[in-house]
């Protein structure tokens, strides 16, 4: 690993101003991305600025919903009652990431902006558009079995790889910044953005912003949700696909629906049209299956990733049966 | 292991001359990024090693206390194997894929290979050299004996870590959550049965851990 200098900052204002002064650092908050990307030489900041010290770990509920700290540890969260309680498809993300070690040290900042698992982005002898602007893509023609299929450009197909993303996309919450021009907040389906012509960038966070927190607004979402998670194995591996499902329910009808999926875009990737499909339909196999069709307009496969395009339909249908069946 | 050897620099051992090497070789690594630091190495040496200098670090490992001197860039796990000598916790992976590192902090589990060491300022660490107390093995890893939890060995002092952390949770009530709960502890042995028959006996068993 490349040396560094290290600074603990014990303020929001000082790490934004820490940050300022050093062009070249970069925050650190469990380390589980950062660390692991710096030994393989992806990145690295010339100054690292511990944050986990900044009063940012509350899980509370104001007025305006749940208010989660930005350095909250994921699997403080997945086990808070209040989430358990009224969130549980966040829950069940978070318990659907990583493993049990990871999720004591990953924040929820931090899983918000780790960086894709692209192999080509990880190998620094591989053409890496992300990686290295300019140098191409490796995963286009290659080996691509863990990429998009929405939303790519012939610049980048890698995927976002988070899962509590997915629940916090679909949950229709936004994340507050701090920067030195003062706080922003952000749709969270706009935190995230699509590769384009600038793949490097993952996000809307600009220089020197730092995440103080995530809100979700309140909602009827208590009840018929699940997250479905397909992988190469049980547990402890990254999605192929997962679809984050919701339902408010009256009787046999959808009151409204959310949909999103995982492991299919450069962001998580919010399904509104089938949503607005599913609002006022009865809960049944025949809507799930037109749902998946609404949903899975305009995907494309890059050649190994194409078993991706029925996995989708497939996963959104299943997601959403399990569901209803509450479990 | 004393502190002082960690900490006196002049002391010749294996570790400093690795280090030698290291600042040689990230002199000639930063060349590719950093060309002013290069410059400025070339001009005095003294002043790139202002980038290796190390920051004081208190920490409790299996209840002692160290007072050490560590360069940032170094992990929890590297510290403890390389300067603390305690060997027990293993390097697997090194990137936070296999749990080999697993270690206890403030009495939780995390991966020691993905935390640098300075982040654990004023922290309580346990090891598997922590679990025993003087020859009586702890419960968790006596049962791993007797249901012969492993084949290598490799994994194990991260699997008994993570298994204690796992029934202190309350994530062992039956054997999916024990398999959910323990999968960032892979065996490439495959004794994962046996793991699991260990935990749930441990659990069944009540006693405090
Ligand atoms: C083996 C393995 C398996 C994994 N499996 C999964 C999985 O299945 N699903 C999943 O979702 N994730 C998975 N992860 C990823 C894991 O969730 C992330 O590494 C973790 O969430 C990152 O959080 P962190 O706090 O450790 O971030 P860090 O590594 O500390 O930081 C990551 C980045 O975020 C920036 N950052 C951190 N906090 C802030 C902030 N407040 N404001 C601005 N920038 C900030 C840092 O500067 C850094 O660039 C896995 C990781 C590993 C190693
Ligand atoms: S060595 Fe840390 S997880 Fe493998
Ligand atoms: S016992 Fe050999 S790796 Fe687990």
């Amino acid at each position: 690993m490349i040396n560094f200098e290290f600074t603990r900052v014990s303020s929001v204002k000082a790490a934004v101003d820490t940050l300022a002064k050093n062009p070249g650092g970069g925050f650190i908050a469990g380390g589980t991305n950062l660390v692991d990307l710096m030994k393989r030489g992806v990145m690295s900041p010339t100054r690292i600025i511990d944050i986990n010290t900044l009063p940012l770990k509350q899980v509370e509920e104001t007025k305006n919903g749940l208010t989660i700290g930005a350095l909250a540890i994921n699997s403080d969260v997945s086990e808070h009652e209040l989430v358990k309680k009224n969130y549980p498809l966040l829950a069940m993300a978070f318990k659907a990431g990583a493993s049990a070690q990871l999720r004591n040290m990953a924040t929820v900042g931090g899983n918000m902006m780790q960086r894709t698992r692209c192999t080509y982005f990880y190998d620094t002898a591989m053409p890496c558009n992300k990686r290295q602007p300019g140098s191409g893509c490796g995963a286009l023609q290659g080996y691509n079995r863990m990429h998009a299929i929405f939303g790519a450009s012939n610049k980048c197909i890698a995927v976002h790889p988070s899962d509590m993303c997915v629940a916090l996309a679909a949950l229709n919450a936004t994340v507050t910044v701090v920067g030195s021009k003062g706080q922003r907040n952000i749709l969270f389906t706009d935190f995230h953005r699509l590769p384009g012509e600038q793949p490097e960038k993952d996000n809307t966070l600009a220089k020197g912003e730092l995440i103080t927190g995530v809100t979700i607004p309140a909602n009827p979402f208590t009840k018929n949700v699940y997250y479905l998670k397909i992988r190469d194995r049980a547990s402890y591996a990254f999605a192929l696909i997962s679809v984050a499902a919701a339902l408010d329910m009256s009787g046999d009808t959808i009151k409204s629906a959310r949909l999103a999926m995982g492991g299919v875009s450069h962001k998580p990737w919010r399904l509104t049209e089938a949503e607005k499909f599913l609002a006022g339909k009865p809960a049944t196999n025949e809507s799930f299956l037109r749902a998946a069709e609404i949903g899975m307009k305009g995907a494309k496969g890059y050649g190994y990733n194409n078993f991706k395009l029925k996995m989708g339909a497939a996963g959104i249908v299943e997601g959403l049966t399990k569901a209803i069946q509450n479990v | 292991m004393s502190n002082e050897k960690t900490d006196c620099p002049n002391h010749e051992s294996l570790h400093d001359t690795r280090r030698g090497f290291l600042k040689k070789s990230t002199t000639l690594a930063a060349f590719a990024i950093t060309a002013p630091a290069v410059v400025k190495a070339g001009e005095n040496d003294e002043k790139i090693a202002g980038f290796f200098e190390k920051m004081p670090l208190q920490i409790e490992v299996n209840g002692t206390a160290h007072n050490l001197s560590v360069e940032p860039r170094v992990t929890l796990l590297d510290l403890l194997r390389e300067q603390l000598n305690l060997t027990g916790t293993k390097k697997g992976c090194d990137h936070g894929q296999c749990g080999a590192c697993t270690v206890h902090v403030d009495g939780r589990r995390i991966n020691s290979c993905l935390s640098l060491a300075v982040m654990n300022q004023g922290k309580k660490i346990t090891t598997i050299e922590g679990l025993a107390s003087g020859d009586k093995l702890h419960p968790m890893q006596e049962a791993f004996i007797r249901f012969d939890g492993f084949q290598c060995g490799y994994c194990t002092p991260g699997q008994i870590m993570s298994a204690v952390a796992c029934i202190k949770e309350g994530h062992a009530n039956s054997e999916d959550e024990i398999r959910e709960f323990m999968s960032g502890n892979i065996c490439r042995c495959g004794a994962y049965p046996n793991i699991v028959d260990a935990i749930t006996e441990v659990k069944k068993g009540g006693l405090p851990l």
